[in-house]
């Protein structure tokens, strides 16, 4: 038996109404991969927050022991000092700093207590080439793909002399070329001695790379996994999560008739002057009341500036082309005049320009529908509780209450609140930009059921997603996007995960 | 025992909220101790909320606009300024109070949108355009009392507005009659509203705080909007200052708190694109409430110029860091989208009982200016703490 490098022993954690961690038990071995998984809101993020000291000791109940020593963590600085080092769920890197910057800050290069700009270039490059990025250590962050700034975070760990990795839920915004790289480069770590613990969502790598798997359920250890005996598998691993068996990842889809079309693109351009290049370059796309079309394609293909482009464009792109809505053509000035129109677009980056975090569940739901629970501008807070209570049992929104607020939900049901504020404004065409990003198996499942759904009352839906299995799983129509270009359109059922990559890497 | 546990956890969990009324409640002992009871007479408690009550007003529009990430350094001399006018438009046009102080109003809300404009439609950040502000308004109100110095205002209706009281109606017991209804009603609709929206809470199953708790708390403040009638019935009752102040309150708190405009204001604040993509109207937001800051400052300057009743060529100073200062103790956060306007009323007047108290006991303008800094220091490094710890 090789050693633990870490034991938490009897964690609990309770927050204000939630108990989100009760008398935890998590052991990891020195130099393997160890996976967290578990149901939105399980306590995953929490248990490693409770870990690196993100929540000081005291704050919770039970013992860390690390290489055998019980540890008091007070702040991050002292996890970091004991070798432990976290990359969150939302990157943390300062967007106009070039790389090398990043990837020493808080840990500079000294020497006689100023900063040695020389030196930190040069070790940045060798940490570079540890993480197998080729770019140059000048280059700002902000021209980085999603991708590549998760290997900066990876970079910046290393440069810390980490022994315990803690990633929690890296490849959630990445597409499968970005994943399987970095997933490689976690496999490379562990051949360097390091240990690395990895949240995710995505079975399917959780089986490709883990050597155990330990599965949270309602802040408790249900079990763990072990690769060496056979035990990981989707099935099991699904069955241990939600307490039950889940036969199909997607549900089944009714038959369905499409009507006329609904939304039209033609010859549909948006200039960035920002960026000074068209983001979206001569687009036609079409979309059939009752239809799901899918938008693939890479990181930076275009598909969200597609989508902003239609929705009133907030960005400010200069456009060109018509945009026909029932056949009439509409020319945008505002989001509002989009959603008057029957438009909703559910944003990829739910923290950073979908949802209100200093706010309850409730104001988030009614705040792109004021107008439906107020009546001459005064708010009727009676509609306004019940509209939240329907969708929280709904869609299974995890919370202590609708009063609770958005800031403080798990990744999983923060999206569930944010997707829930869209199906309130009761549109026409809902576009669902990485709609179950960092959800669940469980809860992706119900998410597609709700668009199901919605789509047999006759709502039409555009997806955007990295995800190939569910843009194959769910639309009826694909759309693949690469440079700005819409490079093919494909039906469903002649489509393969093979035929898209090949349009979107054209 | 138990009510001890709760009360200590409540107040943990709601720091924000309740450590104004904390500190404001020492503040008060203490300085009532170190005067002999002078601090807590009627006469210098209504004293006080007068002195208060022009920044408290201005301190309500700041706190919006610090709600939606902005600031505005210019509310001081626009209030000097068109204090200066109203003065003018008294005395040397001899209109009637009635169309002065609309014109006024109306004038603060066109300067309010003219930032507005500066801000939300060029993008210039709002302190640097409210400085230039603060410039612009500073030589205005030195060029329109240019030629006369002070324009002493003699007009009765407007002066009583800085120093007026309102009707006794009867005294009784030589108390203020018409002040004690006042209060009383207050503290009726306090009371209902308390009970409604704990009752509505429970309905929804929301948290509620034990039946011992929010006893102790609704007769509680009951006591101390109760003791603060009678003190002030005991001089001259209420005076239109507070009534004013009042009345400024319950507008704004009923805007944020109960209107489209009010959650829109808080969906900006919190964020701004999130705002922008849910429909939202950012820049009108942004106008409404940089109209809104000036319209109070316009008021801001009607009660300080009848509060001295005349206009003098260095009114306003320093009344927005006054503003600003309010606003934090009153536990807006500088993150945006956190902060209430009955928290600004609070912080105000916990300003205005430092300044008023250490007046009492005799401690030198020097050392006054280095205490409020260092409550106003205090205050915001409560607010990163908690907001810290929040996380
Ligand atoms: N700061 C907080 N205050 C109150 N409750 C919290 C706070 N942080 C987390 N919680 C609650 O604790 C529970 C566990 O949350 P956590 O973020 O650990 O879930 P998770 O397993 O990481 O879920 P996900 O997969 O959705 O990210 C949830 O019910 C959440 O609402
Ligand atoms: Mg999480």
């Amino acid at each position: 038996m090789a050693e633990n490098i870490l034991e938490m022993h009897n964690i609990t954690k309770e927050f204000p109404g939630v108990k989100a961690l009760d008398n935890v038990t998590f052991q990891v071995e020195k130099g393997e991969i160890h996976c967290l998984v578990g149901e939105n809101g399980a306590g995953k993020s929490t248990l490693m927050k409770v870990l690196s000291g993100v929540y000081p000791y005291g704050e919770y109940e039970g013992d860390i022991v690390l290489d055998g020593k019980v540890q008091q963590f007070n702040t991050i600085n002292d996890s970091e000092r004991a070798g432990i080092a976290i990359i969150y769920q939302e990157l943390a890197l300062f967007p106009d700093l070039p790389v090398y910057e990043n990837i020493y800050i808080g840990n500079e290069v000294k020497t006689g207590g100023i900063i040695n700009w020389n030196q930190t270039i040069i070790k940045s490059k060798e940490m570079l080439k540890k993480v197998n990025l080729k770019v140059k250590p000048e280059t700002l962050i902000k021209d980085l793909g999603v991708g590549k700034q998760q290997l900066i975070e990876i970079a910046k760990a290393l440069s810390k002399d980490v022994q315990l990795l803690i990633l929690d839920e890296p490849t959630a915004a990445l597409n499968e070329d970005d994943s399987a790289n970095l997933l490689e480069l976690i496999k490379a770590l562990k051949n360097q001695g390091i240990t690395c613990i990895m949240i995710t969502h995505k079975l399917k790598e959780v089986v490709t790379i883990s050597d155990k798997v330990t599965v949270l359920r309602d802040g408790q250890t249900i079990c763990t996994l072990d690769a060496s005996k056979g035990e990981v598998n989707e099935r099991t691993i699904i069955k241990h999560m939600v307490g039950r068996e889940l036969s199909d990842i997607f549900p089944k889809r009714p038959e369905n008739h499409f009507g006329e079309t609904i939304l039209e693109l033609k010859d549909w351009s948006a200039y960035d002057q920002q960026l000074g290049r068209f983001v979206v370059k001569k687009a036609d796309i079409n979309l059939k009341k009752g239809e799901i079309i899918g938008l693939a394609g890479l990181m930076g293909s275009g598909r969200t500036e597609l989508a902003l482009s239609m929705f009133g464009n907030p960005r400010s792109y200069k456009l060109k082309g018509t945009l026909l809505l029932n056949n009439e053509e509409k020319n945008f000035r505002h989001t509002s005049d989009a959603i008057k129109e029957g438009i909703a677009y559910v944003t990829e980056d739910r923290k950073g320009n979908g949802l209100f975090l200093t706010q309850n569940i409730t104001n988030n739901i009614t705040a792109a529908n004021l107008k439906g629970v107020s009546s001459k501008g005064i708010l009727n807070s009676n509609e306004e509780v019940t509209v939240a209570e329907s969708y929280k049992n709904s869609i299974h929104i995890k919370s202590s209450s609708i009063d609770q607020l958005v800031g403080k939900l798990s990744g999983g049901n923060q999206q569930k609140v944010s997707i829930s504020k869209w199906l309130f404004s009761s549109p026409d065409i809902l576009i669902l930009d990485e709609p179950t990003r960092g959800i669940d198996v469980g809860a992706k499942f119900e998410i597609y059921t709700v668009m199901n759904e919605l789509i047999s009352r006759g709502m039409s839906i555009i997806m955007i997603s990295s995800e190939l299995g569910e843009i194959l799983g769910m639309s009826d129509r694909i759309y693949v996007m690469a440079e700005g270009e819409i490079k093919g359109e494909v039906k469903a059922q002649e489509a393969n995960q093979e035929s898209i990559m090949e349009l979107a890497t054209q | 025992m138990k009510l001890v546990n709760e009360a200590k956890m409540l107040i943990k969990e709601n720091i924000r909220d309740y450590g104004m009324f904390i500190a404001l409640f020492f503040i008060m002992i203490v300085f009532n101790l170190l005067t002999d009871g002078m601090f807590m007479s009627s006469r210098n408690i209504s004293n006080m909320l007068d002195s208060a009550g022009y920044i408290a007003v201005l301190a309500v529009g700041m706190t919006l606009v610090i709600v939606i990430r902005h600031i505005d350094l210019s509310v001081g001399y626009i209030a000097g300024f068109l204090g200066a006018v109203s003065a003018i438009l008294l005395m040397q046009y001899e209109l009637s109070v009635f169309i002065v102080i609309p014109i006024i109003l109306l004038l603060g809300i066109l300067i309010g949108f003219f930032n507005g404009f500066l801000i939300a439609q060029l993008g210039i950040p709002a302190f640097v355009a409210t400085l230039a502000g603060m410039l612009v308004f500073r030589g205005a109100l030195l060029q329109v009392t240019a030629g006369t110095g002070t324009i002493i205002v003699q007009n009765d209706f407007f002066n009583a507005i800085g120093n007026g009281f309102i009707p006794s109606l009867a005294k009784i017991n030589d108390l203020h009659l018409l002040t004690l209804l006042i209060g009383f009603v207050t503290i009726l609709f306090f009371s209902y509203g308390e009970i409604k929206t704990r009752s509505d809470k429970k309905k929804y199953n929301f948290d509620v705080v034990s039946t011992g708790i929010f006893l102790l708390k609704m007769v509680f403040l009951s006591l101390i909007i109760g003791y603060i009638t009678i003190i002030l019935a005991g001089y001259n009752g209420f005076s239109w200052t507070v009534i004013i102040v009042l009345l400024v309150t319950m507008i704004y708190h009923f805007i944020t708190s109960k209107t489209v405009l009010g959650r829109q204001i808080y969906a900006v604040g919190s964020n701004p694109e999130a705002a922008h993509l849910s429909g939202i109207n950012v820049k009108k937001v942004t106008f409404m409430v940089m109209g809104s800051m000036s319209m109070l400052a316009a008021l801001s300057g009607i009660m300080y110029t009848s509060r001295l009743q005349s206009a003098t060529t260095t009114a306003g100073m320093l009344f927005e860091l006054d503003a600003i200062a309010a606003a934090y103790v009153g536990g807006v956060s500088s993150a945006g989208g956190v902060g209430k306007v009955t928290g600004a009323i609070i912080g105000a007047i916990v300003m205005a009982s430092l300044t008023n108290g250490m007046n009492l006991m005799g401690v030198g303008i020097s050392y006054q200016y280095m205490i409020r800094g260092g409550v106003l220091a205090g205050a915001v490094i409560f607010d990163v703490m908690t907001r810290k710890r929040g996380k």
